[in-house]
């Protein structure tokens, strides 16, 4: 069960994490912080005719927070807003019910394996909300999954 | 008694003692539970779980002023833990304890109560940098109230306070000096006595949080000559939802009530309320009596083992544990104070607390991640978080191994 949380991927991406710098010509961004475990973030998104051209975060955390961040930036590079939106949607199931862990969710399923550690979901999704913040722009407050 | 008879076995067999807490004869990820966060909370032993038991199947009924049998039975058994209590901590009345909902609602019931009427602008409370928050939050809300002003005594590196800058911070307008016993997060035992000998000599008194030494080592309120002396029955091995606030007598009965209700009163009319005599005045409405009949039984049980066996127990393990962690690479401890209590506080290069936390938990390993309600004392050690490792008197050297080699192996699955 543990191989399955912290496989090859997720140590890879959560030890080395890409896309980790600050973007300053960022359209917008957002704030993310998990007051309990200290897990922090701040999400940079390049929008350009609704088509997200970069995508960057600066922040500290434990392994399946830094890891999601990390496949997160580099899966949405290219995609629509909508489409980002979309893949959170289905990322966020696919860590909270039984989905089956399909084709499409490419790298992403590699953290497929917290659906099994309840309490780790938070972590896995904090970067999810800040997008879904960058994205909306406006929030008062930082994201937070807790 | 069978359970008790085990606990005055000499010389101290954890063993045996072992036998006494159901919960820790279970498996955990098909491991054996390795319990090491009894500074959350304690496991309870049978004595306890009885006691709370009998009372719900044979003796239940409401306390005081009911002449029925029960009543009487249940009321004898609720002040009978009030009396355990008074031998636990060696206050002088019975009426100096007030039953609590734990630590935090002393603390509350102190700075609402005693500060409302005492504290105005310009005064000072003294806490100190390594408080939990529950020491914290109140005596700020009584300062936003009332125009006080929060005075904090600094740690060093090693976690312990700067005894000569207390001194400094003390001055005419000091009202207040409130400060744990023992760190939650860094397990330092500070030198209360000569904390609250200082305060008096200001002019202030003194506020002990003992939530986190009263299970560990010996507490005299009189000795010490504190104020206020607060600690929560769940880490004595007792039920959560109650606890004990110690008081001076003169001190309590100067103060007014914290909350209004029945019980805290002799008698009520539109026009006037007379308020009841201590312990009384200061628990309105319905106890948790089932609450303080376990915290009974837990003290019982607790003196029974000997708080002197059970301090000498946990030191020698956390000199243990202490060597045996200081030997992992890239394991810093956080909290080296010389005098330390029951806390194994670390940190691992490269790793985070909650992905250790998880792993550990897969080997049957409980233990806390997180800023340990010490927001402040991680600032200070610039860390978002700890693991932390806290042990009771029923935990073994076998288990300290457990806790090495589940780190070490941790740092492989991690990594």
């Amino acid at each position: 069960m543990l191989d399955d949380l912290y496989n090859e991927m997720v140590k890879d991406h959560g030890s080395h994490p890409r896309n980790k710098r600050p973007m300053p010509d960022a359209t917008c961004q957002a704030p993310g912080f998990n007051r309990t475990c200290g897990d922090s973030l701040v999400l940079y998104l390049k929008v350009e005719n609704d088509i997200i051209k970069d995508a960057s975060f600066v922040g500290e955390g434990c392994q399946i927070f830094t890891a999601s961040a990390s496949l997160m930036t580099d899966r949405l590079k290219g995609k629509t807003t909508a489409e980002a939106l979309a893949i959170f949607e289905s990322f966020h199931e696919l860590l909270t019910s039984d989905v089956p862990v399909a084709a499409e969710f490419g790298k992403l399923a590699a953290l497929g394996g917290v659906r099994k550690f309840p309490v780790r979901v938070k972590c896995a999704t904090l970067a999810w909300h800040t997008m879904k913040n960058a994205l909306a722009e406006g929030a008062a407050e930082p994201a937070s999954t807790e | 008694m069978s359970t008790l008879s085990s606990a005055v076995t000499a010389p101290f067999d954890v063993e045996k003692l072992r036998e006494d807490f159901p919960v820790l004869k279970q498996t955990i990820h098909g491991k054996p539970l390795v319990y090491l966060d009894s500074a959350a909370t304690a496991q309870k032993p049978h004595a306890v779980i009885d006691a709370i038991r009998r009372f719900h199947e044979v003796d239940c009924a409401n306390i005081h002023r009911g002449v029925h049998e029960l009543s009487q039975r249940s009321t004898a058994a609720y002040e009978e833990a009030r009396i355990k209590a008074k031998r636990f901590l060696n206050s002088r009345y019975t009426d100096e304890l007030i039953f609590v909902r734990g630590t935090t609602e002393a603390v509350n019931l102190v700075s609402s109560s005693w500060g409302r009427k005492n504290v105005k602008s310009g005064d000072e409370i003294i806490v100190s940098a390594m408080e939990h928050h529950s020491n914290i939050v109140p005596w700020q809300m009584l300062c936003e109230e009332t125009g006080a002003a929060l005075r904090v005594i600094p740690m060093n590196e090693h976690g312990e306070l700067l005894m000569e800058e207390y001194a400094k911070l003390l001055n005419p307008r000091t009202r207040m000096v409130a400060v744990t016993h023992v760190s939650n997060a860094l397990g330092t035992i500070n030198p209360v006595a000569e904390i609250i000998r200082m305060a008096h000599a200001a002019g202030a008194l003194a506020l002990i949080d003992g939530a986190q030494a009263a299970p560990h080592i010996k507490v005299d309120v009189q000795a010490l000559d504190a104020d206020f002396y607060a600690f929560s029955g769940h880490k004595v091995v007792g039920p959560t939802g109650i606890g004990i606030l110690y008081g001076k007598l003169a001190l309590l009965n100067s103060m007014p009530p914290y909350q209004g209700g029945g019980d805290m009163i002799k008698s009520v009319t539109f026009e006037k309320t007379i308020y009841n005599d201590l312990p009384y005045k200061f628990e309105a409405g319905t106890p948790n009596i089932a609450g303080g009949i376990g915290l009974g039984a837990a003290l019982d049980y607790v003196m029974r083992v000997g708080v002197d066996q059970i301090a000498a127990h946990e030191h020698a393990l956390l000199v243990y544990g202490t060597e045996a962690l200081s030997q992992i690479p890239g394991l810093r401890l956080i909290g080296t104070a010389r005098e330390k209590a029951s806390v194994l506080s670390f940190v691992i290069e490269g790793l985070h607390p909650h992905d250790i936390g998880t792993v550990l938990d897969q080997m049957g390993i409980a233990v806390r991640t997180g800023h340990h309600c010490a927001q402040p004392v991680m600032d200070f050690f610039k860390v978002a978080a700890t693991t932390r490792a806290s042990l009771a008197f029923y935990n073994t050297f076998a288990e300290i191994d457990a806790l090495a080699t589940g780190i070490r192996k941790t740092k492989e699955v991690l990594t």
